[in-house]
């Protein structure tokens, strides 16, 4: 079996989040990069679990961005991937990664393809029915647990207020999210292992966005909060009803 | 034409649905064009009344099979019709099953897509969209180069507008691959708005210091019909289910109500819930970080402001 983990980078959460060029760039200045946690604590750690089970899966990484992903990626191989993919695009657009993932995905003919439910900074979570319409494969978001019976998986999935539980055939397109697996800290044999697996590099084809970001703002700060004393909810739910106009 | 597609769970409306059809009709009025709806599979609800959101007409796919959500089966059924259509403009929720399809209907159309939408597009040049990024701590104005565009909105950022009018319904004949999914069993919370949806919510964190202080919790938000969450820590323990985890790595809401009660307020667990329309914080740390967020607060201790705020919302009621 072989498992196509999609890695992406993103700031530290507690990354100052602020903008240069007249807003219409991410200041990078002294942001910490990390494995978008989604990616590293459910997709790549499940696809681990998987090879535990079965030292026959193969673990490709694949992440589309520039030579400074490469210490995530690095970190992720040292977690436990076989081997890595980054291609070299810094195509900002979900399509043109997407487009770049699939060219990856077609070639190396995988049997699960697995993203994140969507990055911290851009917050689209796109990316994986993206796939499913360009490689026409089935596509389950949200999943909260994989389990394999046979040829068959079963997969259950976050819905509105529940939880559904599916059964799909492979090849299959997943995003992870929160109870798929536990978080992990690579281990020294695991850093060690990763300075010698290969990590490919690809030039990216995709040069056509279908979406530009013409500026960021950061949202006005609230004007200041209300303090009411603690002896007088029956101002706070006056508050609430008057003002605020929410109860 | 703008094409707004119509979520359902279990044959039912979603609420979400409601406002993205609203947002559909105002961008439509917008851009001089008419709003109409779609629907794959059958509802129970009574279709012509969506005309109140703003749509003139609904498309439905009629073919039982596509009840069971299947994002990629629902994708292309979706992309088909837009196409069968001539839909320039299509509005999804971004809600769960909203967001994936949207990308794969992008793909399909070779369409521009917002994920996230927070306000109207601005169309006087260009085709603009704002959607939050950042997880809430900022904005991104996104302009679709394509001459089709795809848009989800986010829940609670535009609001459901209720007019007058109905709907004309129109079946619509439109092949759907075979789902490779097979559903085989659905649990939902019973009797509970799912707090995606919720409108009022009301949140515990570590300051409630375990599982059996959560009563005086509960009876607020029964007092108020809010919906319960609470933070990482809380889930982590066990306090209560993982599924009221809200935050960066919980669910994201965007209630117009949120009441966090001995919540220190991290910047991952804001990620969850600053897009709430009013904060209100109880916490018995004047320097909790939550207070910066918050448009109300109540320093004390949350055993005895809690319980006071259950007392006095349960008289505003009866006297109302
Ligand atoms: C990558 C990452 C992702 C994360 N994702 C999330 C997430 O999705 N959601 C999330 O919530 N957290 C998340 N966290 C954890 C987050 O950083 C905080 O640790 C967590 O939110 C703290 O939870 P808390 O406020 O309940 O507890 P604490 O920080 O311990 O705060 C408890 C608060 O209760 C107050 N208090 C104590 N006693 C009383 C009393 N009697 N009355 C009133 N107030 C009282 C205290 O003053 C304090 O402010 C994440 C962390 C990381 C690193
Ligand atoms: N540049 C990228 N390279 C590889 N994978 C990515 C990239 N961007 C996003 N992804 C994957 O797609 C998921 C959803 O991302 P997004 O749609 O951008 O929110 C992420 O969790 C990753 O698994």
């Amino acid at each position: 079996m072989k498992i196509l983990v999609c890695i992406s980078k993103t700031p530290d959460t507690t990354s100052k989040i602020a903008f240069i060029e007249g807003n219409t760039k991410f200041d990078e200045n002294g942001v910490q990069w990390i494995i978008n946690p989604y990616d590293e604590w459910y997709s790549l750690v499940k696809a681990i679990e998987l090879k535990e089970k079965d030292p026959s899966v193969t673990i490709h990484l694949v992440t589309v961005g520039g030579a400074d992903t490469e210490p995530i990626i690095r970190k992720a191989l040292a977690l436990g991937g076989d081997e890595a993919i980054r291609v070299n695009n810094l195509g900002n657009d979900s399509m043109m990664v997407a487009q770049e993932i699939a060219a990856i995905a077609k070639e190396g003919a995988y049997d699960l393809i697995f993203t994140g439910k969507e990055t911290i900074d851009y917050n689209s979570g796109s990316i994986g029915s993206m796939l499913s319409a360009l490689l026409d494969t089935s596509f389950i978001p949200n999943a909260t647990s994989l389990d394999l019976s046979g040829s068959n998986i079963i997969i259950k999935r976050e819905i509105d207020g529940g939880e559904e539980t599916c059964e799909a055939s492979m090849p299959i397109i997943l995003s992870c999210q929160k109870g798929m697996a536990e978080q992990r800290i690579p281990n020294m044999r695991g850093i060690m292992a990763a300075r010698t697996k290969p990590l490919k590099v690809v030039e990216g084809t995709i040069t056509n966005a279908y979406t530009t970001i013409q500026k960021f703002d950061t949202p006005s700060a609230k004007s200041g909060v209300k303090l009411i004393d603690s002896g007088n909810m029956d101002e706070l739910v006056r508050l609430l009803k008057e003002e605020a106009k929410v109860i | 034409m703008v094409l707004i597609y119509i979520d359902q769970d279990d044959q039912e409306i979603k609420k979400a649905s409601f406002e993205a059809i609203s947002y559909g009709a105002a961008l439509a009025k917008q851009l001089g064009t008419s709003a109409e709806a779609l629907l794959l599979g059958t509802v129970k609800d009574d279709l012509a009344a969506i005309g109140k959101y703003g749509a003139s007409k609904v498309h439905q796919v009629n073919n039982l099979a596509l009840n069971n959500f299947d994002a990629y089966v629902n994708a292309m059924v979706v992309a088909d019709a837009a196409k069968a259509l001539g839909a320039t403009v299509i509005i999804f929720a971004n809600n769960i099953n909203g967001k994936a399809i949207a990308p794969a209907v992008g793909v399909k159309l070779s369409a521009g897509l917002v994920a996230g939408a927070c306000a109207l597009p601005k169309t006087d040049a260009g085709f603009v969209v704002t959607k939050t990024v950042f997880s809430g701590k900022a904005f991104a104005s996104i302009q679709i180069e394509t001459p089709i565009k795809v848009i989800s909105v986010n829940q609670n950022s535009f609001g459901v507008v209720v007019g007058e009018g109905t709907a004309t319904v129109h079946p619509l004949e439109i092949n759907a691959p075979a789902s490779k999914i097979k559903i085989t069993a659905t649990d939902k919370i019973k009797g509970e708005v799912p707090l995606t949806e919720a409108t009022l919510v009301v949140s515990g964190g570590r300051g409630l210091k375990g599982p059996e202080n959560w009563g005086i919790l509960l009876d607020l938000a029964k007092s108020l019909g809010a919906s319960t969450a609470c933070s990482r820590p809380v889930s982590d323990s066990d306090w209560r289910p993982h599924h009221e985890h809200v935050g960066q790595t919980g669910i994201q809401i965007a209630p117009n109500l949120y009441i966090a009660i001995g919540i220190s307020g991290a910047i991952q667990h804001l990620a969850g819930v600053n897009r709430s329309k009013t904060i209100v914080v109880i916490n018995k740390d004047p320097e909790a970080p939550f207070f910066k967020a918050a448009d109300y607060g109540v320093v004390g201790d949350a055993f005895e402001v809690v319980p006071a705020l259950t007392a006095a919302i349960l008289k505003s009621k009866a006297s109302a």
